[in-house]
């Protein structure tokens, strides 16, 4: 469903990502692994059009995204998240979550200024959505609590479910486990599935727990330099000595 | 207002405090509520106003000290359309004063030339002076907008300067001389019911889906664009809606002084809205009413330390300041008092709704 | 007068004028460059080191040399102070706070010497000087001793930040503070040099504006505080050059239109701040981090 073919990109004179190429099929699970500043993240910031590649095409379902801004792009069926966590400091953990929803949402400011039916009607559902969406992540009972006073698994946890919000096609997730500790990475691994499972959706992660990555990813890519060195099974890369050479240093 | 203001506040500063229940029963409560609510504002907001009015029947309050209630109640919208953007988008703005003037003009302009009766030429003038000043907002936001901090406040600070120096100018506006003879059509009842209007919108604006947009802006900018929502989009919409309001407030000026120059509009002015803004806990709607308040009380009061006035007025600011980032906030206490454990969180800020800039 | 020596005339105008405004501008720099603060009250202290060469000058009949560097002292304790007492309690808090802060600071200054010297503007007593002539041109030995002294001051403090270690330790704090303190670069010592030589060179700027229109009053600071920081922000806040840069090129600017443009379109004068901010924030849309300034894009 989602076709990359040779997207680079420059900056002054350096290539973090070169002649970059994908391809995601329906409900695949896929991570992109590679040692530090292979430009992992930024084909993330590539394909969610954060940066806009300087060359090569970028489609989804046979649209072309390449130009689009990240707020367009959301809206074509691909959402995020990060690697440094980017919560709402301010807001309350269903409040992050409610204001992903916003494009689901169609009432007006004269419908908030009467209080209509169709106001009413809307922020009900939309409180009902948040809460059974923050329910599966398990955070339904610190709801109204600041998403700043979570721990760091939660806010991760919280993360996902912003982005799983936005009903996304496609998710990425941005080096999930960063920072947990082996059980947060277990429920992690567990949480990646029933998402997967539940909501229907591909997945594509940058991740460096290399446990997880071979625990649950059914295919990986592997990336140094901005190019594609390897790509197959996790028993595939595991055993290519490209790979073990990039990792190592050889 | 007390019970007003508190439902406001819990639902600005502290949203834990709605329980979750049973999807039928809250439906049935929030809607109590929002009726309740509706109830109590409109009371207490009635009472306000009959007081208020009867002070001025019995001769309690005189002219001179209803046009520092018009003043205040003036720089009451300036304040809270100011809010919008500094403390809710998180921008700072140097030269609001700027699309006040805009307003006031264009209001001005228009009454003395209509010739129409006053209950139809002044609400037309009004909005069009808020009209022209939220096109200028968006002429001025749709390019100003890209650069955030303080690159922002100097290019709002130049496009301020910029519509003085054409106000000074123009043939229309009369120049340096300014326009006299404006018919006085605002009163005390007029700007009383304006302001609410202003501030009621402002609210339901901020508490709807177009404010929890604009916050999550202040709070992330990538992160709000990479979930689904345009950033220029409500950055623009609430750089014109703040223009708009400064445009009404500018209406109600010129046509309750009469005379309008160039000089009321500069960046003093600018600064002084800003000024109620930061003291009223920038992302806090009442805060900012409050401080409009306590502001325009305290200026009075000083004026009979005459020549020593600004002296007073510039270390009691200063003092503020250091008070608030000290930690000694109004929000602390009210926090207290519901009971709640302030949060001395990390690098000093000490209220919850405090944020970079 | 035609209009090539005009040009000429202005331009030289122009680079007087301007060197006063980069002397002013300099300071902002330093102070934002390291603890991100526009200091409104930084042309307030070029007006209160106006008016102590002229209390020295008028009362205590000192030579403008002795008013000058008494001056110098004077606004160095003042801008040390005032970083100590109201910016310093606010270094954490969020940078609007600041700013407020710093607009009391300015309101207290211009009150407080309007209420010891009233509101009125007094005559300075600028020394006498000749005019020189060459041909067409003339300008006076005063503006020729302030371009003078104006570019060794920068120069001097392009080589102070360059390579002495508090110079070095500035540069390392305005790129990044915290990771200048962890190196063990004390923030406190450097915002203070900061603020120390940020007030001097207003108080020379604001002895030489006083030299050059001569007259002073309490509000004189503010508008050439504000083109000051303009120039700062056109020049790229935080880099020292960015701001020399930014002060020429508005001196420039603002005597061409005044006095150039005139000639062809008499209403110039008139328009000319509106024409100067549009410079600015063309500039800024175009390229929004000033002249010399670097852009740095979010690491997502």
């Amino acid at each position: 469903m989602l076709e990359v073919s040779k997207i680079s990109v420059t900056f002054g004179g350096i290539k973090p990502v070169d002649e970059f190429d994908l391809k995601l099929n329906k409900g695949e699970l896929v991570g992109l692994i590679g040692p530090n500043g292979a430009g992992k993240t930024t084909v993330f910031n590539l394909l969610t059009g954060v940066y806009t590649p300087s060359h090569g095409t970028i489609k989804l379902d046979g649209k072309n995204l390449t130009r689009l801004k990240p707020h367009q792009i959301v809206k074509k069926g691909i959402t995020r998240t990060f690697q440094n966590i980017r919560l709402f400091k301010s807001m309350t953990v269903i409040e992050n979550v409610k204001v992903a929803f916003n494009n689901q949402l169609h009432y007006s400011l004269y419908d908030r200024i009467f209080n209509t039916v169709k106001y009413n009607k809307q922020e009900k559902w939309l409180h009902k959505e948040a809460m059974s969406l923050l329910k599966i992540f398990d955070l339904d009972n610190e709801a109204n609590e600041l998403s700043t006073n979570l721990p760091y698994g939660k806010q991760r946890k919280l993360e996902i479910a912003r982005a799983l919000a936005c009903k996304p096609k496609i998710l990425l997730l941005d080096e999930p486990a960063a920072g947990m500790n082996p059980n947060e990475t277990n429920e992690l691994m567990e949480t990646i599935r029933l998402i997967r499972n539940k909501f229907d959706i591909t997945i594509l992660l940058i991740e460096h727990d290399m446990r997880l990555v071979m625990a649950i990813c059914e295919r990986l890519v592997v990336i140094e330099y901005g190019k594609i060195i390897a790509e197959g099974t996790p028993e595939e890369i595991s055993k290519n000595l490209k790979v073990i050479a990039a990792y190592l240093g050889e | 207002m007390k019970k007003l203001v508190n439902q406001v506040n819990s639902k600005l500063i502290n949203p834990a405090k709605e329980k979750v229940v049973d999807p039928i029963n809250l439906r049935i409560k929030k809607q109590n509520k929002s009726m309740q609510r509706f109830i109590y504002a409109s009371l207490t907001i009635g009472f306000v106003y009959i007081l208020l009015i009867l002070g001025m029947l019995t001769g309690l309050i005189d002219s001179y000290l209803s046009g520092i209630i018009v003043s205040i109640m003036i720089n009451i919208i300036m304040a809270v359309s100011l809010a919008l953007v500094t403390g809710y988008l998180g921008e700072l703005v140097l030269g609001h004063a700027g699309f006040m003037a805009v307003g006031a003009y264009t209001a001005a302009i228009l009454t003395m030339q209509l010739n129409l009766p006053m209950i139809i030429e002044f609400p037309i003038a009004i909005i069009c002076g808020g009209l022209l000043s939220s096109l200028v907002g968006i002429i001025i936001g749709i390019p100003a907008l890209r650069l955030r901090g303080d690159y922002l406040g100097i290019i709002t600070l130049g496009f301020g300067e910029i519509i003085r120096i054409i106000l000074n100018n123009l043939d229309i506006t009369n120049g340096a001389r300014g326009l006299s003879g404006i018919p006085h059509y605002s009163n005390f009842s007029v700007t009383f019911f304006v302001t609410i209007i202003v501030i009621v919108i402002l609210y339901k604006l901020i508490s709807s889906k177009t404010g929890r947009a604009i916050v999550a802006i202040r709070d992330n900018e990538i992160a709000t664009d990479c979930i689904g929502i345009s950033t220029f989009f409500y950055k623009t919409l609430a750089f014109s809606c703040a223009a708009f309001f400064a445009g009404v407030a500018g209406g109600l000026y010129a046509h309750y002084h009469t005379v309008l120059n160039p000089v009321s509009f500069g960046f003093m002015q600018s600064i002084e809205v800003l000024i109620i803004v930061v003291l009223g806990g920038m992302g806090n709607l009442f805060g900012t009413i409050i401080a409009a308040v306590i502001l325009g009380i305290l200026n009075e009061l000083l004026r009979s330390f005459s020549e020593y006035r600004m002296i007073m007025y510039s270390l009691i600011l200063i003092i503020m300041m250091i008070c608030k980032a000290k930690g000694i906030t109004l929000a602390i206490i009210k926090s207290k008092f519901a009971n709640r454990s302030p949060k001395k969180s990390k690098g000093g800020k000490s209220d919850a709704r405090s944020f970079k800039n | 007068m035609d209009y090539m020596t005009l040009f000429i005339q202005q331009v030289i105008n122009g680079l007087h004028i301007g060197s006063i405004y980069a002397l002013i501008a300099l300071g902002y720099t330093m102070v934002y460059g390291i603890v991100k603060l526009i200091n409104f009250a930084h042309g307030d202290i070029m007006m209160v080191g106006a008016y102590t060469a002229f209390i020295f000058m008028t009362t205590y009949n000192q030579n403008i040399i002795v008013a000058l560097i008494i001056a110098v002292l004077f606004c160095s304790i003042l801008g040390f102070t005032i970083e100590k007492v109201a910016y310093k309690p606010l270094r954490k808090a969020p940078r609007m706070w600041a700013l407020i802060t710093a607009i009391g600071v300015s309101f207290f200054l211009e009150s407080t010497v309007m209420v010891l010297f009233g509101a009125n503007p007094k005559p300075f007593p600028a020394p006498q000087s000749s005019l020189i002539k060459i041909g067409n041109l003339q300008f006076s030995q005063l503006m020729i001793i302030s371009l003078v002294l104006s570019v060794i001051l920068m120069l001097s403090l392009e080589r102070f930040i360059q390579t002495t270690r508090l110079g070095k330790a500035m540069r390392a704090s305005s790129e990044d503070a915290e990771a200048a303190a962890l190196m063990g670069i004390s923030v406190n010592k450097t915002i203070s040099t900061a603020f120390i030589i940020g007030s001097a060179l207003a108080a020379i700027g604001g002895v030489l504006f006083a030299v050059a229109y001569p007259q002073i009053k309490p509000m004189m600071g503010v508008m050439p505080g504000l083109k000051a920081f303009i120039a700062a922000v056109l020049g790229g806040i935080g880099i020292i050059p960015g701001a020399v840069l930014g002060g020429f090129l508005l001196g420039l600017i603002e005597s061409l239109t005044k006095g150039f443009l005139s000639a062809f379109w008499p209403d110039a004068t008139l328009w000319a701040d509106a024409i100067l901010f549009s410079i600015l924030i063309l500039v800024l849309l175009i390229k929004p981090s000033g002249i010399l300034g670097k852009n740095i894009r979010e690491k997502v």
